[in-house]
């Protein structure tokens, strides 16, 4: 058996799995990073819109600070955040920003002098200030009160991919590709590394590390319509989930962007927006004044797709053979505007749409594009439940997104998270020593062997992968989507229950030899169904609207009995996860109150409840990092 | 009724002893949209699973899915079907290697690039990221990012003359990556520096000109202009090596032309 020892074993190799690599590896840790495509193919790279970050250089970020920052994070979460991780990312993004322009980011910089921006169709003029020539400069965004988005053009995750991946190889960190874990190596308690298929010959092999970090990004790929890359397919959150006993946090947390394209399901970035593009309806009028007349089409995405789609059941949809969608109109930015700052967009129109933005309308319409959900982790992103076990990104729930996050957060936190977590990874290694045992591998791989001689013998029987995943998709499209409610949301559960029968049940029709896809789809669909089942099941028990998860039943977003974070696990054999809730937040810097945006109707929190954990001074035990947060701004205000 | 699309799709997979290399025909309905993203999977979900290739975004911008489209490296995902013939043939790009049927180890192929060209910022300033950033003029950082946009999909290396005839050849995206860092104020490399690391028949001297990889970058990078460029660029730096008095003469004297990426289209 082929096998490779390291100190850190990352899983996966995009920005948040680089950036965790990196920081071990200049402490001097030996690290391998694992990837199941080359590592600037992952799906960070596909981020076009840009990062968060008050750096408050443009004038139109005037007044900004990691305060201001925080409070947007928080009411866009819908106070679903753990505010601790919370200011811990807005008091890093800026520091972080800044190392990665010195690693190679060509950030935008703010240029001198007059110039026009868009805002809801019409055109506003702001100058410049010479003091802030040639300092990284920001876009605007939904959701925040300040322009703070630091971009590259619209190919921002490209671009600090790039660079990331630079600095990994400058490091001489071993990135392997085309390695796709299919298990952790653990005792039930301690996490010693991973089963890994290669995909080049697709020989199992085993790699023993003393901590282990998933990076992995989202699980879209459970939904039939979704933004995302056909690799983010919930690999990480199945593989950590099959331990039986690490949690999956706010499962029912799932994110619709307002712009992906119809069809197809290609994003179009929310800088189109925020650059001042419009939404218009089947009469070619804007809408979203009606609904938002505060933030309009900059309101948070939970609400944009929520209007949208009220919108679209108002009778106001574009009819299309692809169902119904709204237009997204770009023209009046103009042809350099589009040719430079939304290029990504002119070419997606131009190779998926047959379109031309400068001239016509882009289809849109709520599209799967995010999972808060993740792999619950506590503030140093190790993961509930498994010693040696971190996670960060988009598969871990951190949780500074809580009910929604905002455009530019994520990829933010790829790297802001990323950092963090792996200074602590740093510490857990220092000192600590593993004995790597030979049975725990053996037995370990030879589970994964059996299950694979199962699948290509059809020893359990012929049900067709492709056909079961299908009703997974589907179900999820139909139930667990913008908008849910109890009849839904059990009748899924119900599909998913046969669903996960009959995926216990696949047999290959291909040989399975070598790098066989089929297989790989395979291996990891009845966990794909569990992640399904997680989140039908959590969105069913949480009888309230909060963020992205709109109860057609329950309107209210009720403070009093659902201010918590569900945490899902599925002990081993079982065919329904377990539920159980914790304290969305430790500490309440910001208590619970009105987002300004998305209307609906609150029910109070108990005060005392709120008040009993509102210690203003609570902030950061661990003086290393309320150090690094050098952002001026160190009090914890409350606003 | 759309038209009924003819594929012939090269197979071999290495890690199966009874495999041998040959083309497969399978049949498709055409429907509206269909790009080869389409096309591909619903063969490989409908009509024979065992079937390998590489998509990842889908959407052309992580270079994932290239391959040979009727005798032209692309990218299979922002292939309309309605742009091709309806016999549509499919190989694996040349040059790398082959994993099975049309998916190539683009990954072990860049990667060595990166530490053939030393793809990073080489600099002795130690930056404390608590400062402030140093300033770039924006101009400065869209002509990097100009250059940055590749994504190392492999087209111009399966398009390159000089790369078929040669496996050492650096290749269009390396020399590329070169240019890119050239622009770079934070890269503290001379031209000296970068003179031994494309400054062979495996770097700049290789190329023939033929120029294949401008044509079928996906993404449109200005190659031609970065080849000439580096070419004049690296010849005086040669001469000036050679001749060390010649190192006196200002450059713009030379007449070797103002460096404009993606200019001149």
């Amino acid at each position: 058996m082929q096998t490779y020892y390291s100190d850190l074993l990352v899983v996966g190799a995009g920005l948040a799995g680089e950036r965790m690599a990196i920081e071990a590896a200049v402490n001097g840790f030996d690290v391998i990073c694992l990837s199941i495509v080359p590592a600037r193919r992952s799906h960070s790279s596909a981020a076009q819109g840009g990062m968060q970050a008050a750096l408050g250089n443009s004038v139109m970020g005037e007044g900004d600070s990691p305060d201001v920052h925080f409070a947007d994070t928080v009411k866009g979460s819908d106070w679903g955040a753990d505010q601790e991780c919370a200011r811990l990312f807005v008091e890093n993004a800026p520091i972080e920003m800044r190392q990665l322009c010195a690693w190679g980011v060509p950030w935008n910089r703010v240029q001198a002098g007059k110039d026009y921006y868009f805002k809801g169709g019409e055109r506003f003029e702001k100058e410049e200030k010479k003091e802030k020539e040639g300092l990284i400069t920001a876009r605007n965004f939904g959701g925040t009160a300040k322009w703070r988005t630091c971009y590259t053009s619209d190919g921002t995750g490209h671009a600090v991919m790039c660079t990331l991946d630079n600095r990994a190889a400058q490091l001489g960190i071993r990135i392997m590709d085309r390695k796709e874990a299919i298990a952790l190596i653990h005792d039930g308690s301690v996490c010693t590394g991973a089963v890994v298929r290669c995909l080049r010959t697709g020989q199992l092999e085993v790699f023993r590390a003393k901590a282990t970090a998933m990076a992995t990004g989202g699980f879209g790929r459970i939904y039939k319509a979704t933004t995302n890359a056909v690799i983010c397919d919930g690999g990480g959150h199945i593989i950590a989930m099959d331990t039986g006993v690490v949690p999956l946090g706010n499962p029912e947390a799932i994110q619709f962007h307002p712009t992906g394209i119809v069809p197809t399901d290609i994003l179009v970035t929310e800088g189109c927006r925020g650059d001042g593009g419009t939404l218009l309806d089947v009469n070619e009028e804007r809408f979203m004044q009606i609904y938002e007349p505060e933030k309009a089409e900059l309101a948070s995405r939970d609400v944009v797709s929520r209007r949208m789609t009220e919108h679209m059941r108002a009778g106001k949809g574009v009819p299309s053979p692809y169902g119904e969608h709204l237009w997204l109109d770009i023209r009046h930015l103009g042809d350099k505007h589009i040719s430079t700052k939304l290029r990504e967009v002119d070419d997606i129109c131009k190779h998926f749409l047959a379109i031309d933005p400068r001239v016509q309308l882009i289809p849109v319409r709520p599209t799967q594009h995010y999972t808060m959900a993740g792999l619950r982790t506590n503030k140093d992103g190790a993961c509930y439940g498994m010693k040696g076990l971190f996670a960060a990104g988009e598969v871990a729930c951190w949780d500074m997104h809580g009910f929604n996050r905002l455009g530019g957060n994520s990829l933010a936190e790829t790297c802001v998270a990323g950092g963090i977590v792996g200074k602590k990874i740093v510490e857990f290694l220092q000192g600590y020593e593993v004995s790597f045992g030979t049975k725990e591998a053996h037995d370990a791989v030879a589970k994964q062997q059996d299950r694979i001689n199962a699948l290509i013998k059809r020893r359990n029987g012929g049900e067709n992968v492709y056909e079961v995943r299908g009703i997974l998709q589907q179900a999820m499209m139909d139930h667990c989507f913008v908008f849910r409610n109890h009849e839904g949301l059990s009748k899924c559960i119900d599909i998913l229950q046969e669903a996960l029968g009959r995926a216990r049940k696949v047999g290959l029709t291909s040989d399975g030899k070598g790098v066989n896809h089929e297989l790989a789809a395979a291996l990891k669909l009845e966990g794909q169904i569990k992640l399904g089942l997680c989140i039908a099941k959590a969105a069913l028990e949480r009888t309230e609207s909060r963020g992205s998860h709109n109860r057609e039943d329950y309107p209210e977003r009720n403070d009093r009995d659902w201010l918590n974070r569900t945490l899902a696990v599925w002990p081993e054999g079982a065919d329904m996860p377990s539920l159980s809730y914790e304290d969305a937040t430790k500490v309440f810097e910001l208590p619970p109150g009105d987002r300004g945006y998305g209307g609906g109707k609150i029910i109070p929190a108990d005060p005392a409840k709120i008040s009993g954990k509102s210690a203003v001074e609570a902030g950061n035990e661990n003086g290393e990092d309320a150090k690094s947060g050098g952002a001026k701004s160190g009090s914890k205000k409350k606003s | 009724m759309g038209r009924k699309l003819q594929f012939e799709i090269f197979r071999f997979n290495p890690q199966d002893p009874l495999s041998v290399p040959r083309m497969q025909t399978y049949f498709l309905e055409e429907t509206d949209k269909m790009t080869l993203y389409i096309a591909l999977n619903r063969l490989r979900e409908e009509q024979d699973p065992s079937l390998i290739f590489d998509f990842c975004c889908r959407a052309g911008i992580c270079g994932a899915c290239a391959m040979v489209i009727n005798g032209r490296p692309g990218l299979a995902c922002q292939t309309q079907t309605k742009d091709q013939p309806a016999k549509i043939i499919l190989h694996p790009l040349p040059v790398f290697k082959l994993i099975g049927d049309l998916s190539v180890d683009t990954g072990v192929w860049f990667r060595e690039m990166y530490n053939k060209t030393e793809s990073w910022i080489h600099t002795n300033k130690v930056i404390d990221p608590h400062q402030q950033e140093e300033r770039m003029e924006n101009e400065v950082a869209e002509q990097i990012y100009e250059l940055e946009r590749c994504i190392e999909c492999g087209c111009c290396i399966a398009a390159c003359g000089t790369a078929r005839m040669r496996d050492d050849f650096m290749g269009a995206a390396a020399l590329n990556r070169i240019a890119r860092f050239m622009v770079d104020p934070r890269d503290e490399r001379s031209e000296d520096d970068f003179f031994e690391v494309i400054g062979t028949d495996a770097g700049i001297f290789g190329c023939m000109g033929l120029l294949g990889c401008e044509d079928v970058c996906p993404k449109q990078l200005p190659l031609q202009n970065q080849l000439g460029y580096l070419r004049r660029k690296m010849g005086i730096t040669a001469v000036k090596q050679l001749v060390p008095a010649l190192g006196k003469i200002k450059l713009d004297k030379l007449k070797i032309g103002k460096f404009i990426p993606g200019g001149d289209k």
